[in-house]
Protein backbone atom coordinates (compact mmCIF):
# COMPACT_ATOMS: atom_id res chain seq x y z
CA UNK A 1 0.00 0.00 0.00
CA UNK A 2 2.73 2.40 0.97
CA UNK A 3 4.66 1.45 -2.18
CA UNK A 4 1.70 2.26 -4.38
CA UNK A 5 1.29 5.60 -2.66
CA UNK A 6 4.99 6.29 -3.20
CA UNK A 7 4.61 5.53 -6.89
CA UNK A 8 1.56 7.76 -7.11
CA UNK A 9 3.52 10.65 -5.56
CA UNK A 10 6.42 9.97 -7.94
CA UNK A 11 3.99 10.14 -10.84
CA UNK A 12 2.05 13.23 -9.82
CA UNK A 13 4.79 15.34 -8.28
CA UNK A 14 6.29 16.45 -11.62
CA UNK A 15 2.89 17.46 -13.01
CA UNK A 16 2.68 20.80 -11.23
CA UNK A 17 4.66 20.97 -8.00
CA UNK A 18 7.91 19.67 -9.53
CA UNK A 19 7.12 20.44 -13.14
CA UNK A 20 10.33 20.11 -15.18
CA UNK A 21 9.46 23.07 -17.40
CA UNK A 22 8.00 25.60 -15.01
CA UNK A 23 10.08 24.77 -11.94
CA UNK A 24 13.34 23.60 -13.41
CA UNK A 25 13.01 25.56 -16.70
CA UNK A 26 14.25 22.52 -18.63
CA UNK A 27 13.46 21.65 -22.23
CA UNK A 28 12.00 25.04 -23.12
CA UNK A 29 13.75 25.21 -26.50
CA UNK A 30 11.46 22.61 -28.03
CA UNK A 31 8.54 23.86 -25.96
CA UNK A 32 8.82 27.17 -27.79
CA UNK A 33 9.34 25.73 -31.24
CA UNK A 34 6.58 23.17 -31.60
CA UNK A 35 3.68 24.89 -29.85
CA UNK A 36 2.32 26.93 -32.76
CA UNK A 37 -0.36 24.29 -33.17
CA UNK A 38 -1.82 21.67 -30.88
CA UNK A 39 -1.21 18.63 -33.07
CA UNK A 40 2.54 19.22 -33.31
CA UNK A 41 2.63 19.93 -29.56
CA UNK A 42 0.78 16.68 -28.88
CA UNK A 43 3.04 14.62 -31.17
CA UNK A 44 6.11 16.12 -29.57
CA UNK A 45 4.72 15.44 -26.07
CA UNK A 46 3.97 11.81 -26.87
CA UNK A 47 7.37 11.29 -28.51
CA UNK A 48 9.24 12.80 -25.59
CA UNK A 49 7.23 10.84 -23.02
CA UNK A 50 7.83 7.55 -24.86
CA UNK A 51 11.55 8.28 -25.16
CA UNK A 52 12.01 9.30 -21.54
CA UNK A 53 10.05 6.29 -20.19
CA UNK A 54 11.87 3.74 -22.36
CA UNK A 55 15.27 5.27 -21.72
CA UNK A 56 14.66 5.38 -17.97
CA UNK A 57 13.55 1.74 -18.02
CA UNK A 58 16.56 0.51 -19.97
CA UNK A 59 19.09 2.53 -18.01
CA UNK A 60 17.56 1.45 -14.73
CA UNK A 61 17.82 -2.20 -15.82
CA UNK A 62 21.54 -1.99 -16.48
CA UNK A 63 22.24 0.61 -13.76
CA UNK A 64 24.46 -1.72 -11.69
CA UNK A 65 26.76 -2.35 -14.63
CA UNK A 66 27.30 1.13 -16.02
CA UNK A 67 30.87 2.18 -15.23
CA UNK A 68 30.78 5.65 -13.67
CA UNK A 69 33.47 6.94 -15.99
CA UNK A 70 31.35 6.44 -19.14
CA UNK A 71 27.88 6.71 -17.66
CA UNK A 72 26.85 9.90 -19.47
CA UNK A 73 27.94 8.57 -22.84
CA UNK A 74 26.12 5.30 -22.29
CA UNK A 75 22.95 7.16 -21.36
CA UNK A 76 23.19 9.51 -24.33
CA UNK A 77 23.71 6.61 -26.74
CA UNK A 78 20.64 4.82 -25.45
CA UNK A 79 18.53 7.99 -25.56
CA UNK A 80 19.75 8.94 -29.03
CA UNK A 81 18.97 5.48 -30.39
CA UNK A 82 15.43 5.62 -29.00
CA UNK A 83 14.99 9.04 -30.58
CA UNK A 84 16.15 7.81 -33.99
CA UNK A 85 13.75 4.88 -33.82
CA UNK A 86 10.85 7.20 -32.90
CA UNK A 87 11.82 9.66 -35.62
CA UNK A 88 11.89 6.89 -38.22
CA UNK A 89 8.51 5.63 -37.06
CA UNK A 90 7.03 9.12 -37.33
CA UNK A 91 8.43 9.50 -40.83
CA UNK A 92 6.84 6.22 -41.79
CA UNK A 93 3.39 6.61 -40.28
CA UNK A 94 2.93 10.33 -39.64
CA UNK A 95 4.84 11.77 -42.56
CA UNK A 96 3.19 15.18 -42.66
CA UNK A 97 3.54 15.74 -38.93
CA UNK A 98 7.17 14.70 -39.01
CA UNK A 99 7.79 17.22 -41.79
CA UNK A 100 6.35 19.97 -39.61
CA UNK A 101 8.26 18.88 -36.50
CA UNK A 102 11.41 18.82 -38.66
CA UNK A 103 14.51 18.58 -36.49
CA UNK A 104 12.79 18.92 -33.15
CA UNK A 105 12.09 15.22 -32.79
CA UNK A 106 15.79 14.46 -33.27
CA UNK A 107 16.57 17.17 -30.77
CA UNK A 108 14.73 15.21 -28.05
CA UNK A 109 18.12 13.52 -27.64
CA UNK A 110 19.48 16.78 -26.27
CA UNK A 111 16.42 17.59 -24.17
CA UNK A 112 17.62 18.15 -20.64
CA UNK A 113 14.54 16.50 -19.15
CA UNK A 114 15.49 13.11 -20.57
CA UNK A 115 19.09 13.08 -19.48
CA UNK A 116 18.09 14.78 -16.21
CA UNK A 117 15.69 11.98 -15.29
CA UNK A 118 17.98 9.12 -16.29
CA UNK A 119 21.00 10.64 -14.57
CA UNK A 120 19.32 11.73 -11.36
CA UNK A 121 16.68 9.06 -10.86
CA UNK A 122 16.87 6.01 -13.13
CA UNK A 123 20.56 5.44 -12.41
CA UNK A 124 19.88 4.75 -8.76
CA UNK A 125 16.36 3.28 -8.69
CA UNK A 126 14.74 0.03 -9.84
CA UNK A 127 12.99 -0.03 -13.24
CA UNK A 128 9.37 0.41 -12.12
CA UNK A 129 9.81 3.57 -10.01
CA UNK A 130 12.20 4.94 -12.66
CA UNK A 131 9.67 4.49 -15.42
CA UNK A 132 6.87 5.97 -13.30
CA UNK A 133 9.09 8.95 -12.48
CA UNK A 134 9.95 9.37 -16.16
CA UNK A 135 6.29 9.11 -17.11
CA UNK A 136 5.47 11.83 -14.59
CA UNK A 137 8.14 14.13 -16.00
CA UNK A 138 7.00 13.40 -19.55
CA UNK A 139 3.43 14.21 -18.61
CA UNK A 140 4.52 17.39 -16.83
CA UNK A 141 6.31 18.51 -19.99
CA UNK A 142 3.28 17.52 -22.07
CA UNK A 143 0.96 19.51 -19.82
CA UNK A 144 2.95 22.71 -20.34
CA UNK A 145 3.31 22.10 -24.07
CA UNK A 146 -0.39 21.49 -24.50
CA UNK A 147 -1.35 24.53 -22.41
CA UNK A 148 0.91 26.82 -24.45
CA UNK A 149 -0.09 25.11 -27.69
CA UNK A 150 -3.77 25.63 -26.93
CA UNK A 151 -3.25 29.34 -26.25
CA UNK A 152 -1.13 29.87 -29.34
CA UNK A 153 -3.32 27.98 -31.77
CA UNK A 154 -6.58 29.36 -30.37
CA UNK A 155 -5.52 33.01 -30.36
CA UNK A 156 -3.06 32.80 -33.26
CA UNK A 157 -5.32 31.18 -35.81
CA UNK A 158 -8.67 30.71 -34.08
CA UNK A 159 -8.51 26.92 -34.36
CA UNK A 160 -7.93 23.91 -32.12
CA UNK A 161 -6.43 20.76 -33.69
CA UNK A 162 -7.15 22.49 -37.00
CA UNK A 163 -10.89 22.86 -36.37
CA UNK A 164 -12.25 26.39 -36.54
CA UNK A 165 -13.32 27.50 -33.06
CA UNK A 166 -13.51 31.27 -33.50
CA UNK A 167 -15.12 32.72 -36.63
CA UNK A 168 -12.36 34.69 -38.37
CA UNK A 169 -12.89 38.33 -39.27
CA UNK A 170 -11.80 37.87 -42.88
CA UNK A 171 -14.45 35.19 -43.28
CA UNK A 172 -17.20 37.37 -41.83
CA UNK A 173 -16.71 36.44 -38.17
CA UNK A 174 -15.59 38.56 -35.25
CA UNK A 175 -12.12 37.23 -34.41
CA UNK A 176 -8.96 38.84 -35.76
CA UNK A 177 -6.06 36.37 -35.29
CA UNK A 178 -3.14 37.67 -33.26
CA UNK A 179 -0.24 36.86 -35.55
CA UNK A 180 2.17 37.50 -32.67
CA UNK A 181 0.91 34.23 -31.17
CA UNK A 182 2.40 32.33 -34.10
CA UNK A 183 5.83 33.87 -33.62
CA UNK A 184 8.43 32.51 -31.19
CA UNK A 185 8.39 35.49 -28.76
CA UNK A 186 4.78 34.81 -27.79
CA UNK A 187 5.82 31.41 -26.45
CA UNK A 188 8.32 33.17 -24.18
CA UNK A 189 5.61 35.54 -22.93
CA UNK A 190 3.16 32.71 -22.33
CA UNK A 191 5.74 30.52 -20.63
CA UNK A 192 6.86 33.45 -18.49
CA UNK A 193 3.27 34.16 -17.51
CA UNK A 194 2.72 30.49 -16.71
CA UNK A 195 5.82 30.30 -14.50
CA UNK A 196 4.72 33.47 -12.72
CA UNK A 197 1.22 32.10 -12.17
CA UNK A 198 2.50 28.75 -10.88
CA UNK A 199 4.99 30.39 -8.53
CA UNK A 200 2.37 32.80 -7.19
CA UNK A 201 0.09 29.87 -6.38
CA UNK A 202 2.89 27.76 -4.89
CA UNK A 203 5.26 30.38 -3.40
CA UNK A 204 7.70 27.71 -2.20
CA UNK A 205 8.72 27.20 -5.84
CA UNK A 206 10.14 30.71 -6.16
CA UNK A 207 13.94 30.82 -6.22
CA UNK A 208 15.67 32.76 -3.48
CA UNK A 209 17.01 35.99 -4.94
CA UNK A 210 20.67 35.50 -5.77
CA UNK A 211 21.50 39.20 -5.63
CA UNK A 212 19.18 40.80 -3.10
CA UNK A 213 18.55 44.50 -3.67
CA UNK A 214 19.98 46.64 -0.90
CA UNK A 215 17.90 49.29 0.64
CA UNK A 216 19.38 52.33 -1.07
CA UNK A 217 18.44 54.73 1.74
CA UNK A 218 20.36 52.66 4.22
CA UNK A 219 23.49 52.56 2.07
CA UNK A 220 23.71 56.30 1.81
CA UNK A 221 23.87 56.75 5.51
CA UNK B 1 35.83 -26.79 -19.28
CA UNK B 2 33.93 -24.61 -16.85
CA UNK B 3 35.86 -21.51 -17.97
CA UNK B 4 34.42 -21.76 -21.48
CA UNK B 5 30.79 -22.12 -20.48
CA UNK B 6 29.26 -18.91 -21.88
CA UNK B 7 26.89 -18.51 -18.96
CA UNK B 8 29.78 -18.76 -16.54
CA UNK B 9 31.81 -16.22 -18.53
CA UNK B 10 28.85 -13.86 -18.59
CA UNK B 11 28.41 -14.14 -14.81
CA UNK B 12 32.07 -13.53 -14.25
CA UNK B 13 31.88 -10.51 -16.54
CA UNK B 14 28.94 -9.12 -14.57
CA UNK B 15 30.76 -9.55 -11.27
CA UNK B 16 33.78 -7.61 -12.48
CA UNK B 17 34.12 -4.31 -10.67
CA UNK B 18 32.43 -1.58 -12.71
CA UNK B 19 35.56 0.50 -12.80
CA UNK B 20 37.78 -2.19 -14.31
CA UNK B 21 39.04 -1.41 -17.78
CA UNK B 22 37.72 -4.65 -19.27
CA UNK B 23 34.22 -4.01 -18.04
CA UNK B 24 34.22 -0.36 -19.14
CA UNK B 25 35.27 -1.33 -22.65
CA UNK B 26 32.90 -4.28 -22.79
CA UNK B 27 29.89 -2.26 -21.60
CA UNK B 28 30.67 0.51 -24.07
CA UNK B 29 30.94 -2.04 -26.87
CA UNK B 30 27.79 -3.95 -25.94
CA UNK B 31 25.65 -0.82 -25.57
CA UNK B 32 26.85 0.54 -28.92
CA UNK B 33 26.27 -2.78 -30.65
CA UNK B 34 22.74 -3.19 -29.31
CA UNK B 35 21.86 0.41 -30.17
CA UNK B 36 23.34 0.06 -33.66
CA UNK B 37 21.24 -3.04 -34.32
CA UNK B 38 18.11 -1.28 -33.07
CA UNK B 39 18.64 1.83 -35.21
CA UNK B 40 19.56 -0.20 -38.28
CA UNK B 41 16.53 -2.43 -37.91
CA UNK B 42 14.19 0.56 -37.60
CA UNK B 43 15.70 2.31 -40.61
CA UNK B 44 15.74 -0.73 -42.86
CA UNK B 45 12.27 -1.97 -41.95
CA UNK B 46 10.58 1.40 -42.28
CA UNK B 47 12.37 2.53 -45.44
CA UNK B 48 9.78 1.22 -47.94
CA UNK B 49 6.95 3.06 -46.17
CA UNK B 50 9.00 6.24 -46.04
CA UNK B 51 9.87 5.98 -49.73
CA UNK B 52 6.16 5.63 -50.49
CA UNK B 53 5.42 8.76 -48.47
CA UNK B 54 8.07 10.72 -50.34
CA UNK B 55 6.74 9.57 -53.70
CA UNK B 56 3.24 10.64 -52.69
CA UNK B 57 4.54 14.05 -51.72
CA UNK B 58 6.31 14.43 -55.07
CA UNK B 59 3.10 13.49 -56.84
CA UNK B 60 1.23 16.15 -54.88
CA UNK B 61 3.82 18.74 -55.92
CA UNK B 62 3.51 17.76 -59.56
CA UNK B 63 -0.25 18.00 -59.35
CA UNK B 64 0.07 21.48 -57.89
CA UNK B 65 2.33 22.31 -60.83
CA UNK B 66 -0.17 20.90 -63.30
CA UNK B 67 -2.98 22.82 -61.64
CA UNK B 68 -1.01 25.97 -62.49
CA UNK B 69 -1.53 25.39 -66.22
CA UNK B 70 -4.07 28.07 -67.18
CA UNK B 71 -7.60 26.73 -67.40
CA UNK B 72 -6.71 23.18 -66.50
CA UNK B 73 -8.83 22.96 -63.37
CA UNK B 74 -11.88 23.81 -65.48
CA UNK B 75 -10.85 21.10 -67.94
CA UNK B 76 -10.55 18.54 -65.16
CA UNK B 77 -13.94 19.60 -63.80
CA UNK B 78 -15.53 19.40 -67.25
CA UNK B 79 -14.21 15.95 -67.92
CA UNK B 80 -16.22 14.63 -65.00
CA UNK B 81 -13.49 14.58 -62.40
CA UNK B 82 -11.42 11.77 -63.89
CA UNK B 83 -8.09 12.29 -62.21
CA UNK B 84 -4.92 12.72 -64.22
CA UNK B 85 -3.05 9.50 -64.74
CA UNK B 86 0.70 9.42 -64.81
CA UNK B 87 2.28 7.39 -67.59
CA UNK B 88 5.90 6.79 -68.46
CA UNK B 89 6.27 6.55 -72.21
CA UNK B 90 8.95 5.28 -74.53
CA UNK B 91 9.55 8.28 -76.77
CA UNK B 92 10.83 6.38 -79.83
CA UNK B 93 8.05 3.82 -79.82
CA UNK B 94 5.33 6.26 -78.81
CA UNK B 95 3.89 3.69 -76.39
CA UNK B 96 3.77 3.27 -72.67
CA UNK B 97 7.16 2.07 -71.43
CA UNK B 98 7.15 -1.63 -70.63
CA UNK B 99 9.56 -1.86 -67.74
CA UNK B 100 9.86 1.68 -66.46
CA UNK B 101 7.33 3.01 -63.97
CA UNK B 102 7.12 6.49 -62.46
CA UNK B 103 8.87 5.05 -59.39
CA UNK B 104 11.81 3.64 -61.34
CA UNK B 105 12.03 6.49 -63.86
CA UNK B 106 14.70 8.47 -62.07
CA UNK B 107 16.82 5.33 -61.71
CA UNK B 108 16.37 4.56 -65.41
CA UNK B 109 17.35 8.09 -66.39
CA UNK B 110 20.53 7.82 -64.34
CA UNK B 111 21.70 5.22 -66.90
CA UNK B 112 23.50 6.87 -69.83
CA UNK B 113 22.22 4.00 -72.01
CA UNK B 114 18.71 5.39 -71.69
CA UNK B 115 19.65 8.68 -73.35
CA UNK B 116 19.87 9.37 -77.07
CA UNK B 117 22.48 11.79 -78.34
CA UNK B 118 20.92 14.06 -80.92
CA UNK B 119 22.76 14.90 -84.14
CA UNK B 120 23.20 18.66 -84.56
CA UNK B 121 20.69 18.80 -87.40
CA UNK B 122 17.93 17.30 -85.28
CA UNK B 123 18.82 19.13 -82.10
CA UNK B 124 16.81 22.27 -82.76
CA UNK B 125 15.96 22.77 -79.09
CA UNK B 126 19.65 22.77 -78.19
CA UNK B 127 19.53 20.06 -75.54
CA UNK B 128 22.35 17.80 -76.79
CA UNK B 129 20.80 14.53 -75.72
CA UNK B 130 17.30 13.41 -74.97
CA UNK B 131 16.03 10.79 -72.51
CA UNK B 132 14.35 7.75 -74.02
CA UNK B 133 11.61 7.82 -71.40
CA UNK B 134 9.39 10.64 -70.26
CA UNK B 135 6.72 10.92 -67.63
CA UNK B 136 3.54 12.43 -69.01
CA UNK B 137 0.06 13.03 -67.61
CA UNK B 138 -3.12 12.04 -69.36
CA UNK B 139 -6.67 13.14 -68.72
CA UNK B 140 -9.26 10.73 -70.08
CA UNK B 141 -12.85 11.20 -71.02
CA UNK B 142 -14.24 7.70 -71.03
CA UNK B 143 -11.75 5.74 -73.13
CA UNK B 144 -10.28 8.54 -75.18
CA UNK B 145 -7.55 10.92 -74.11
CA UNK B 146 -8.95 14.43 -73.77
CA UNK B 147 -5.79 16.15 -72.61
CA UNK B 148 -2.11 15.31 -72.46
CA UNK B 149 0.40 17.20 -70.38
CA UNK B 150 3.88 16.86 -71.80
CA UNK B 151 7.02 18.11 -70.08
CA UNK B 152 9.30 19.87 -72.54
CA UNK B 153 12.80 21.27 -72.20
CA UNK B 154 15.05 23.47 -74.30
CA UNK B 155 17.84 25.99 -74.17
CA UNK B 156 16.78 29.61 -73.94
CA UNK B 157 18.80 32.80 -74.12
CA UNK B 158 20.34 32.42 -70.66
CA UNK B 159 19.94 28.73 -69.91
CA UNK B 160 17.57 25.85 -69.69
CA UNK B 161 13.85 26.38 -70.00
CA UNK B 162 11.52 23.71 -68.68
CA UNK B 163 7.82 23.80 -69.29
CA UNK B 164 4.68 21.71 -69.34
CA UNK B 165 2.73 21.77 -72.58
CA UNK B 166 -0.95 20.88 -72.41
CA UNK B 167 -2.36 19.47 -75.66
CA UNK B 168 -5.99 18.59 -76.30
CA UNK B 169 -7.14 15.14 -77.34
CA UNK B 170 -6.82 15.86 -81.06
CA UNK B 171 -3.07 16.27 -80.42
CA UNK B 172 -3.14 19.41 -82.52
CA UNK B 173 -4.79 22.09 -80.39
CA UNK B 174 -2.81 23.55 -77.53
CA UNK B 175 -4.57 23.96 -74.20
CA UNK B 176 -1.88 25.85 -72.37
CA UNK B 177 1.72 26.17 -71.35
CA UNK B 178 3.32 26.48 -67.94
CA UNK B 179 6.96 27.43 -67.63
CA UNK B 180 8.35 25.59 -64.63
CA UNK B 181 12.00 26.59 -64.79
CA UNK B 182 13.79 29.35 -66.66
CA UNK B 183 16.67 31.79 -66.28
CA UNK B 184 15.77 34.39 -68.91
CA UNK B 185 16.38 38.11 -68.55
CA UNK B 186 14.03 39.57 -65.92
CA UNK B 187 11.55 41.96 -67.47
CA UNK B 188 12.20 40.71 -71.00
CA UNK B 189 12.61 37.01 -71.63
CA UNK B 190 11.43 36.14 -68.15
CA UNK B 191 8.02 37.47 -69.16
CA UNK B 192 7.36 33.98 -70.54
CA UNK B 193 6.28 33.17 -66.97
CA UNK B 194 3.47 35.73 -67.11
CA UNK B 195 0.06 34.03 -66.98
CA UNK B 196 -1.34 36.35 -69.64
CA UNK B 197 1.24 35.26 -72.20
CA UNK B 198 0.94 31.60 -71.25
CA UNK B 199 -2.83 31.81 -71.67
CA UNK B 200 -2.37 32.96 -75.27
CA UNK B 201 -1.28 29.40 -76.11
CA UNK B 202 -4.77 28.07 -75.49
CA UNK B 203 -6.60 27.26 -78.72
CA UNK B 204 -3.54 27.60 -80.96
CA UNK B 205 -2.78 24.80 -83.33
CA UNK B 206 0.61 23.07 -83.34
CA UNK B 207 0.49 21.45 -86.73
CA UNK B 208 -1.31 22.04 -90.01
CA UNK B 209 -3.56 19.52 -91.77
CA UNK B 210 -0.64 17.73 -93.38
CA UNK B 211 0.78 17.08 -89.89
CA UNK B 212 3.81 19.33 -90.32
CA UNK B 213 4.65 21.21 -87.11
CA UNK B 214 3.94 24.88 -87.74
CA UNK B 215 3.74 26.42 -84.27
CA UNK B 216 5.78 29.56 -83.71
CA UNK B 217 6.14 32.49 -81.38
CA UNK B 218 5.66 35.45 -83.72
CA UNK B 219 7.83 38.54 -83.94
CA UNK B 220 5.32 41.06 -82.74
CA UNK B 221 1.65 40.33 -83.27
CA UNK B 222 0.53 36.80 -83.93
CA UNK B 223 -0.71 36.06 -87.43
CA UNK B 224 -2.85 32.98 -87.85
CA UNK B 225 -3.81 29.95 -85.81
CA UNK B 226 -0.27 28.62 -85.46
CA UNK B 227 1.27 31.66 -83.80
CA UNK B 228 1.26 33.36 -80.43
CA UNK B 229 2.28 36.96 -79.82
CA UNK B 230 5.96 37.60 -79.40
CA UNK B 231 7.35 39.40 -76.38
CA UNK B 232 8.97 42.74 -77.15
CA UNK B 233 12.71 42.66 -76.60
CA UNK B 234 12.76 38.90 -76.15
CA UNK B 235 13.12 37.62 -79.69
CA UNK B 236 15.73 35.04 -78.76
CA UNK B 237 13.66 33.68 -75.90
CA UNK B 238 10.67 33.56 -78.23
CA UNK B 239 12.69 31.68 -80.82
CA UNK B 240 13.84 29.26 -78.13
CA UNK B 241 10.23 28.53 -77.20
CA UNK B 242 9.34 28.07 -80.86
CA UNK B 243 12.14 25.57 -81.38
CA UNK B 244 11.37 23.82 -78.12
CA UNK B 245 7.74 23.24 -79.06
CA UNK B 246 8.70 22.28 -82.63
CA UNK B 247 11.28 19.78 -81.40
CA UNK B 248 9.07 18.12 -78.83
CA UNK B 249 6.05 18.00 -81.14
CA UNK B 250 8.27 16.57 -83.89
CA UNK B 251 9.43 13.03 -84.72
CA UNK B 252 12.29 13.05 -82.19
CA UNK B 253 10.04 14.30 -79.41
CA UNK B 254 6.45 13.30 -78.71
CA UNK B 255 5.60 12.87 -82.43
CA UNK B 256 5.23 9.05 -82.23
CA UNK B 257 3.17 9.36 -79.07
CA UNK B 258 0.87 11.96 -80.57
CA UNK B 259 0.35 9.79 -83.62
CA UNK B 260 -0.52 6.86 -81.37
CA UNK B 261 -3.02 8.92 -79.39
CA UNK B 262 -4.59 10.20 -82.62
CA UNK B 263 -5.00 6.61 -83.75
CA UNK B 264 -6.74 5.96 -80.43
CA UNK B 265 -4.10 3.56 -79.16
CA UNK B 266 -3.93 5.09 -75.69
Amino acid sequence: MAATEGLWTTLTAPLIRQNPVTLQILGICSALAVTTSLDTALTMSISLTVVVVLAAGIISLIRRHIPASIRLIVQIIIIASMVIVIDQALQAWFFELSQRLSVFVSLIATNCIVLGRTESFARSNPPLPSMVDALGSGLGYSLVLLAIGTCRELFGSGTLFGFQVFALADQGGWFTPLSLMLLAPSAFFLLGGLVWAVRSLWPEQADAAEFPLHDLGEERR
Amino acid sequence: MADLDPLFLWRRFLTLPNESRTKTLAVAFLVSAVCAVMVTAATVMLRPIQAQNRAAEQQARLEALIAAVPGISELVAQSGGDALSTVVIDLDAGTAAKDVTPETLSAALAEPANWTTLPAADDIAGIGSRPDYAQIYLLREGETVSLAILPIVGTGYNGRIQALLAVRGDMRTLAGLAVTEQAETPGLGARITEPLWQQSFAGKSIADDTGAVRFAVARGKAGGEHEVDGITGATRTGNAITRMVQFWAGPKGYGPLMAAIRRGEF
